[in-house]
């Protein structure tokens, strides 16, 4: 396995890189700047009729895990595709390691990727799968197979037909196939989509272990905030085309940049500037467990639903002038029909000010 | 991409050139023609409503005989119905020109049946005569209701019972259920069969030429016109017969689409096959069954037969009364008609491989590009599947006949060139249709898995796109491969002497009254079509793992 991650980051750092990497990442910015060995800078793509991609930038540090989040249309795939090369920018550069890679076809980057729904060539077996980007010797080339196999625990599974194995099974292949050559780069497009619920999260587990077996440095897209929130080091949120804002999981939930991030990661009610302490005729964002029933809270209300989560209960309130509540809180706090008063603990976004 | 631009505007120039080219040079040298003189000939006019009114009547026909196969076959189960199944199918691998003097050997004045009657009932002549209208329909509907029997049995078996049983709780009894469910959803394999069979049948010239007599359709009288050397009026027939044909392929390029609308909602199974319950019904059925492919094999066997007879043997006796191999002997040691098997599979090859080179270059471009190019593409590789033969034939004479290379035009009449290159236009359409049907269905994903892996243009090209569409190009080349092989209207009209194919040589062998010699020939080409289609499915279908 020692022989993969040598490879995959062609010498010195990488592995120093990834032991630190998860520590890292809270520091978002400038470590990372300074060593990115992954840039994009200012990509920009237009197909006709929409603006896939506006200038986007960003930096992958060396054996950082980076996904690319957002809602379908965000143009996160399309940022996939010109990182790969299947897609030509309008505007911008693809960096790796000092190499201007742009203009370079897919079969030239040395980039590995694992396709949505695999793409294994369903003619040739395993081993042939595995070994396809390899250019070795035959011995080296299947004693190279042989050990990526090993590494995605399919050991010995050469010459089984790739049709016969079971989703999760193909994705290890897939991703077996995608290392085998040692790119520079590893690239996931909705790596888990295709994998039924139960399956999942094990399967999440695995990827997670494997790649930073390896330490490549990886981007992947998914639509999950949870699949992003437990495979990315960091996560970069994409909404119609821009980038909105990149950091770590906490970072996100926390101080999110943007209306857009606040209500996509995670929960978020919008109230009135007034009832939060802010200005008037602005609208603020507030957790559902940011909200809290309170005699003395300033929006009176009445409790019409109930959600039950376990640990607790999301509350549906509705306020005056037709405003409707998420509230979480205890699941036995208020009962429905009940009026309540809610006061603001803190406010999301905008940032500024306690609320 | 910027590369692929270039590509896609290659091929649509080398397209043109081959495909529209031969159809404008006739359109722009017919316009010099005397079109009012044309007007006022009622032979002309006769020869075109023949051409019409011969293939209206040949889609009934087809129809009236396929369709209720289709059904037999796909809703009962009775003994044998695997075999025969397969059986009623065999007229598709019969060339034109074989099929037509099998035919003439059947149920020409001389043939077994007449002779058998004559025998039978002590008569002073033949009790009929193969000729006109009647013995062109009888060749059309026995080959061509083989596209109604295929396009109704598939879709028949893609029907859904639920659909048929959501109907029967509906309270619709079988006659409701038949008309307002079944046949709704047949109209696209209907009229898909009906507009085949119109344009073969448009451009069939094997059976109107031997069988016509002075009955003459648009295909025969170009030729004949052709023969007597006034070639502007033969261009102008050669115009007025595309425009007809043209329209034609308008109405199966709308209907195509129309048809891909009415695909079915969900996957379902088809109904069960109903068993005769009834043993007598069973084995009336069963019998009847058999007699059909007897009477469906007839042709074939009888070709067979001849060929063994030697030439002048056989007079007046009821059955060939000497059986020989002289006739398989005379092809394989005399060098001219040697030669001319050598030659048909030289240049059935060689088409077909082009044909299959362009199907792959166009793959890509049609498939995944979003280029209006591909449109483009795709129709002119269509092309040629709404043009007959003949059409084709003169149209590329025309075309390559002067030197003019600033318009494509290169002097190539007369040489070893033009009828491989005739094959090879006939023949896009069927390797086009199939190549991109496959392409279609790939995952662009694994090609793009590739690229991400290093493989280049060709690594990708023989290792993953090759493999992938074998069953696609195995399909696709075994019946290119087979039409020009059995290429008989093309050959006559653009052959040369040093390369002379098998259909001019029975053409011949017919004229000389060498009847065995042409049977040995359309034995060959029985039998090789057949091997090469069989090959085409086996290979297509281990490749379907």
């Amino acid at each position: 396995m020692s022989e993969t991650r040598e490879g995959g980051e062609g010498g010195e750092g990488g592995e120093g890189g990834e032991g630190g990497e998860e520590g890292e990442g809270g520091e978002e910015g400038d470590a990372g700047r300074l060593s990115a060995y992954l840039r994009l800078e200012g990509l920009a793509k237009a197909f006709p009729g929409h603006l896939a991609v506006d200038n986007l930038s960003l930096e992958v540090t060396r054996g950082e895990i980076v996904a690319l989040l957002g809602p379908s249309g965000s143009g996160k795939t399309t940022t996939l595709r010109l990182l790969a090369g299947f897609e030509t920018p309008d505007a911008g550069r693809v960096v790796v390691d000092g190499e201007d890679v742009t203009d370079l076809p897919p079969e030239r980057r040395r980039f590995g990727m694992v396709f949505q729904n695999y793409a294994l060539f369903p003619h040739l077996d395993v081993g042939a799968n595995v070994g396809f980007g390899l250019r070795l010797p035959r011995e080296a080339a299947s004693r190279r197979v042989a050990a990526v196999l090993a590494m995605v625990d399919l050991a010995s599974f050469e010459r089984r037909a790739v049709t016969a194995l079971s989703g999760g099974q193909q994705q290890r292949v897939a991703l077996a196939r995608s290392l085998a050559p040692e790119p520079r780069v590893l690239l996931l497009d909705e790596p888990l989509s295709n994998l039924d619920p139960a399956l999942r999260e094990r399967t999440r587990r695995e990827l997670r272990e494997a790649i930073q077996r390896v330490g490549i440095t990886t981007v992947f897209v998914t639509h999950e905030q949870e699949e992003a929130f437990d495979l990315g080091d960091r996560v970069a949120v994409l909404h119609q085309g821009r980038l909105e804002q990149v950091g770590t999981p906490d970072e996100l939930y926390d101080r999110p940049a943007s209306a857009f991030v606040a209500g996509f990661v995670g929960r978020a009610n919008g109230l009135p500037g007034e009832l939060a302490g802010r200005a008037a005729g602005s609208t603020v964002l507030v957790r559902p467990e940011r909200l809290r029933f309170d005699p003395a809270g300033s929006i009176a209300g009445t409790v019409t639903a109930r959600r039950f989560a376990g640990g607790g209960a999301y509350f549906t309130v509705a306020a005056a002038s037709g405003l409707a509540l998420e509230v979480f809180a205890r699941h036995d706090v208020v009962t429905i029909g009940q009026s309540v008063r809610i006061a603001v603990d803190r406010v999301l976004f905008p940032p500024g000010g306690p609320g | 991409m910027r590369r692929g631009r270039w590509s896609a505007v290659l091929l649509t120039a080398l397209l043109a050139w081959l495909v529209a080219g031969p159809l404008a040079v006739v359109f722009t040298e017919a316009a010099g023609a005397d079109v009012a003189a044309f007007a006022r000939e009622p032979t002309e006019w006769q020869a075109l409503w023949a051409s019409l009114w011969i293939s209206a009547a040949s889609v009934a026909l087809s129809a009236l005989l396929g369709v209720p196969l289709a059904f037999v076959f796909e809703r009962y189960d009775f003994p044998g119905r695997r075999v025969l199944g397969a059986l009623v199918a065999l007229p598709a691998v019969m060339p034109p020109l074989v099929g037509v003097i099998a035919f003439y050997f059947l149920y020409g004045e001389t043939g077994f049946v007449s002779h058998a009657l004559q025998a039978a009932f002590r008569l002073d002549g033949a009790p009929w005569r193969l000729q006109g209208p009647g013995a062109i329909l009888l060749v059309h509907a026995y080959s061509m209701y083989v596209y109604f029997y295929l396009f109704v049995r598939a879709a028949l078996a893609r029907m859904d019972a639920s659909v048929l049983e959501a109907a029967a709780s509906l309270g619709a009894g079988g006659a409701e259920t038949f008309r307002r469910v079944t046949l709704p959803l047949l109209r696209p394999a209907l009229a898909g069969a009906a507009l085949l069979t119109f344009m073969t049948s448009l451009g069939s010239f094997s059976a109107p030429l031997l069988y016509g007599g002075g009955f003459r359709v648009m295909t025969t009288q170009i030729r004949n016109t052709s023969v007597n050397g006034d070639q502007a009026l033969a261009l102008l027939e050669t115009a007025v017969l595309t425009t007809v044909a043209l329209l034609g392929f308008a109405l199966v390029q709308w209907q195509e689409r129309r048809g891909a609308s009415v695909a079915s909602v969900g996957k379902g199974t088809p109904p069960a096959l109903r068993a005769i319950a009834n043993p007598f019904a069973r084995r009336a059925a069963a019998a009847a069954g058999w007699l059909l492919a007897v009477l469906l094999l007839l042709p074939h066997g009888t070709l067979l037969l001849v060929s063994f007879v030697p030439v002048g043997t056989w007079t007046t006796e009821a059955l060939p009364p000497v059986l020989a191999l002289g006739n398989y002997r005379q092809m394989l040691t005399e060098k001219e008609r040697l030669g001319s098997l050598l030659n048909s599979l030289w240049m059935a090859s060689a088409a077909t491989a082009g044909a299959i080179a362009l199907a792959l270059w166009a793959g890509p471009i049609v498939a995944r590009g979003r280029r209006a190019l591909g449109r483009v593409i795709e129709t002119l590789l269509a092309l040629p599947w709404a043009v007959p033969g003949t059409v084709l034939a003169v149209a590329m004479a025309t075309m390559f006949s002067v030197r003019a290379p600033w318009l494509g035009r290169f002097v190539l009449v007369g040489t070893v060139a033009i009828l491989p290159l005739a094959y090879l236009v006939r023949n896009l359409p069927l390797t086009g249709r199939a190549v991109l049907a496959g392409f279609r269905q790939l995952d662009p994903a694994l090609d793009e898995a590739a690229r991400s892996l290093g493989a280049g243009r060709w690594r990708r090209l023989l290792r993953i796109t090759m493999p992938l569409l074998k069953p696609a190009l195995a399909a696709g080349g075994a019946l290119a491969f087979v039409t020009a092989l059995g290429d008989f209207v093309v050959s006559v009209i653009l052959e040369t002497y040093a390369n002379r194919p098998i259909s001019a040589q029975i053409f011949s062998s017919l004229r000389v009254n060498e009847l065995g010699v042409a049977a040995a020939f359309g034995v060959v080409l029985m039998v090789v079509s057949a091997a090469a289609l069989g090959v085409g499915a086996r290979a297509g279908g281990a490749g379907d793992r």
